[in-house]
């Protein structure tokens, strides 16, 4: 595919109130300007154009770095892609910034760099398809397709003892087609984001009937529910999201939609698009599962109704941000109470065979309290939204039954591992 | 990699780049709890004219404003709320800046002239501020290498360059201003710890008035210190602008310290000169910095002084006010005063000169410290109120 070619035609016939786009090439490259009637004619902003120094002058220093884009930025690599960028003007040095800002820690690999924009994954995949089998376990985004599947009448076994497990939640991301990222978004992308969505979910009916609020705009009263409620996210804080640009404009066109239930969750221009979650106490993982899938494609089909779509192709399935929610974005879980099993020295082994991942009950680097853990799926990429949150439930069934044969002092066992995509 | 990803490479190569446009209403950012000079300049009309515009190495109005809409202040603190990218900048985009530059530097017009003068033979006294309560002095400027981009613009490639061509012409410098660079990436733990204890090492900003404009960008690359062996003249290297220098020493010689400054300074300059290169000026906004609150003399000269009683007394304010200094805590900006220590500096930059600035700390500070000396005594201070300066 030629990524400025297909990113052209969509531009041109996307219904959404899209500006003008102009590619002029300096040298034997055409350029072409087109003028919609109601937008001023564009203006060069020359980023490209600017390099005073060959690619061996701005090559970043790595040496002390331990992400994923350092692992894979070569200085030829560099050299080749330093001087590209999308349609929107994104480039490979603001993609990376992130990773040469954070250099990651021993321990921790992190992904060290970002997509501005759909066409960052084409423009920029020298560098990203390498990350991308790194990070996804050897997901091959060139030979490789990814299987979306959100039928959740597949899931078989999806209640929960609810004496060990507290909650069950859903969550994902979606990004609309045709507006920059929010690394790289201008606030006029990002409020059209917002603009695009709280319209669509307006449209959400039933159990799914809800509300927007603003950040800029909610009453002291409403943050104070949002809080209570454990909905409200703030600023980020985390240097990995500043350095790539993320809260730019806080809080502008960002907001909060959650169903009057509140059991579905939408986040709006956080650290992507829409963040989408589906949640409750309790550990009937199935129905939380069926209104995810439910949910999502309500939302699709309203914005498909007004033009838009959601980014998404068969080699790296939902686009995202971040290059480590790729495939399905989709993170499946519970918090569960597992205080003999999380003693016993198999733990961790158990959970790898399992294909999951621990965390504390405050999400993503936090500790667990009580014995009360976190538990969600490792992969996002090369499986389909039924297979992971099978293998969650699967699992979590598995860790269940450790815990109660360990109360009864019988043994466990390390189950064999699961074979992913490969 | 397929031959249509190639094609699609060599037409992402070298294109000139076209911002995907939307109209002004959607673009122009929400300043209404704002408390910045941006924010009091920019509306959307001048917004909408400004954003047609871009400096030759690419820098845009919405980079200028970046940090003014992530910050949006406090009614009692008034930040500038933008920056320059590069020395273009404060042409290109001069609708904008004239006005906050105005408004910073108490009415400052697009058509006044800024005096230049470095030579501290003008400078009159100085040489006899009370060491009893006079503890260190204190002058620091900022420097501009013209060709370059600004910290919150510039490429590694071009920052690495200012590094290089700076240790470079500091490595030549002799007599007590003979000494030594330490680049932040090479140092090791006991450099650091030296430069820890001497109070000389910089950290990576932490301010988010800093962060968002992008100066914290691929830290500590090409960033570093140089002081001589004295430690009586300091350099800062790529971090809020291309060059820091500060003079100072302990005690309250400050004709001392500006005679240093001044010749480091020059000297500085010349080497520059000798490679070609020369500092970003003009003779309307003097030495051009990244920050427009630093234009001008770019220049603050301070010391720490002990005035556990005059900066209890009700009217210490309004003398400060009437000398033009003003008082931060010994911690720097936005630190609080310990003990009675202030540190307390010239509060202009811009439409004075260096000496003039310098003068004015130097007799302000003596008459504070005279100010001092007779509220010990239990005596009255209405005399010595001065003029507004």
């Amino acid at each position: 595919m030629a990524g400025a070619y297909r990113s052209f035609s969509r531009l041109l016939s996307s219904r959404g109130p899209l500006g003008l786009l102009s590619l002029a090439g300096a040298g034997s490259l055409t350029a072409a300007l087109l003028l919609h009637p109601h937008r001023e004619r564009a203006v060069s902003a020359a980023e490209a154009g600017r390099r005073r120094y060959p690619a061996s002058a701005d090559y970043p220093d790595l040496r002390k770095h331990n992400n994923c884009m350092a692992s894979h930025l070569t200085p030829a690599i560099y050299a080749k892609l330093c001087d590209r960028a999308t349609p929107n003007g994104y480039t490979l040095d603001q993609a990376i910034q992130t990773g040469v800002d954070n250099p990651g820690h021993p321990f921790i690999k992190t992904v060290g760099m970002v997509a501005g924009d759909e066409e960052s994954y084409e423009v920029f995949a020298e560098l990203l398809d390498p990350v991308i089998t790194e990070r996804h376990n050897g997901y091959n985004p060139r030979t490789m397709t990814h299987p979306t599947d959100l039928d959740s009448s597949k899931l078989t076994s999806g209640v929960f003892d609810d004496k060990y497990v507290l909650s069950s939640r859903v969550r994902t991301g979606r990004s609309i087609r045709g507006l920059s990222l929010p690394p790289a978004c201008s606030r006029a992308e990002r409020r059209e984001v917002e603009r695009v969505v709280v319209d669509a979910l307006s449209g959400l009916k039933g159990d799914l009937t809800g509300r927007y609020f603003s950040l800029t705009q909610m009453t002291d009263a409403e943050q104070q529910q949002l809080i209570d409620d454990h909905f409200l996210f703030d600023k980020p804080v985390s240097p990995l999201l500043t350095c790539a640009g993320m809260a730019r404009d806080w809080p502008d066109a960002r907001g909060i939609w959650h169903n009057n239930e509140k059991t579905f969750l939408i986040w709006v221009n956080e650290e992507d698009h829409t963040r989408v979650i589906s949640m409750e106490k309790g550990g009937n993982m199935k129905r939380v599962f069926e209104r995810f899938c439910r949910g999502l494609k309500e939302v699709e089909r309203l914005i498909q109704e007004r033009g838009w779509e959601f980014m998404w192709n068969e080699r790296l399935g939902y686009v995202l941000t971040c290059p480590s929610n790729l495939g399905t974005g989709l993170r499946a879980g519970v918090h569960v109470k597992l205080p003999l099993l999380s003693k016993d020295s198999r733990f961790n082994k158990i959970l790898d065979n399992l294909r999951l991942q621990k965390r504390g009950t405050g999400g993503v680097d936090t500790a667990a309290v009580g014995g009360t853990f976190d538990i969600s799926n490792l992969d996002r990429l090369g499986q389909s939204e039924v297979q992971l949150v099978q293998t969650v439930v699967d699992g979590v069934n598995y860790l269940v039954e450790c815990e109660k044969r360990l109360e009864k002092g019988q043994d466990i066992k390390v189950p064999a591992p699961i074979k992913t995509f490969k | 990699m397929s031959d249509k990803v190639d094609d699609a490479a060599k037409c992402m190569s070298k294109l000139t780049l076209t911002v995907n446009r939307r109209c002004v209403d959607d673009e122009y950012p929400d300043l209404s709890k704002h408390h910045n000079h941006m924010a009091k300049v920019l509306t959307k009309d001048m917004y909408a004219r400004l954003r047609e515009r871009v400096t030759s190495s690419g820098f845009t109005i919405d980079n200028v404003i970046q940090t003014g809409v992530d910050n949006p202040g406090h009614p009692f603190i008034m930040t500038v709320g933008c920056v320059a990218g590069d020395e273009e900048t404060y042409e290109v985009f001069k609708e904008l800046l004239d006005p906050v530059i105005e408004d910073r530097h108490g009415g400052y017009k697009p058509t006044d002239k800024h005096k230049t003068d470095i030579n501290s033979d003008n400078l009159q006294g100085g040489d006899d501020l009370d060491p009893a309560y006079v503890l260190s002095s204190r002058v620091r400027t900022g420097r501009s290498i013209r060709g370059f981009t600004l910290p919150p613009h510039c490429s590694r490639g071009e920052r690495r360059a200012i590094e290089k061509m700076s240790s470079e012409a500091l490595d030549s410098l002799s007599g007590d201003l003979k000494g030594k660079y330490y680049a932040l990436k090479d140092m090791t733990e006991e450099e650091q710890q030296q430069l820890i204890d001497d109070h000389f090492l910089f950290d990576k900003p932490v301010s988010p008035l800093l962060l968002a404009s992008g100066m914290g960008r691929d830290w500590p690359d090409a960033r570093g210190i140089w002081h001589n062996n004295n430690k009586t003249f300091l350099v800062w290297v790529n971090e809020e602008d291309h060059l820091r220098v500060i003079s100072m020493q302990k005690g309250g010689n400050m004709k001392e310290v500006f005679a240093r400054f001044c010749t480091g300074l020059t000297k500085i300059e010349d080497l520059f000169k000798q490679h070609g290169h020369q500092f970003m000026w003009n003779e309307h906004l003097g030495y051009v910095l990244t920050c427009p609150s630093n234009l001008g003399t770019g220049l603050r000269a301070g010391v720490h002084v002990k005035l556990p009683n005059m900066s209890k007394n009700p009217q210490f304010e309004d003398v400060l006010k009437r000398l033009r200094l003003q008082k931060r805590g010994t911690g720097g900006v936005d630190t609080a005063a310990v003990g009675g220590v202030f540190d307390i500096s010239n509060a202009d930059r811009l439409g004075f000169s260096e000496v003039e600035l310098v003068q004015m700390v130097v007799d302000g500070i003596k008459l504070l410290v005279d100010m001092e000396k007779r509220l010990e005594k239990g005596q009255a201070i209405d005399d010595l109120i001065p003029e507004q300066k």
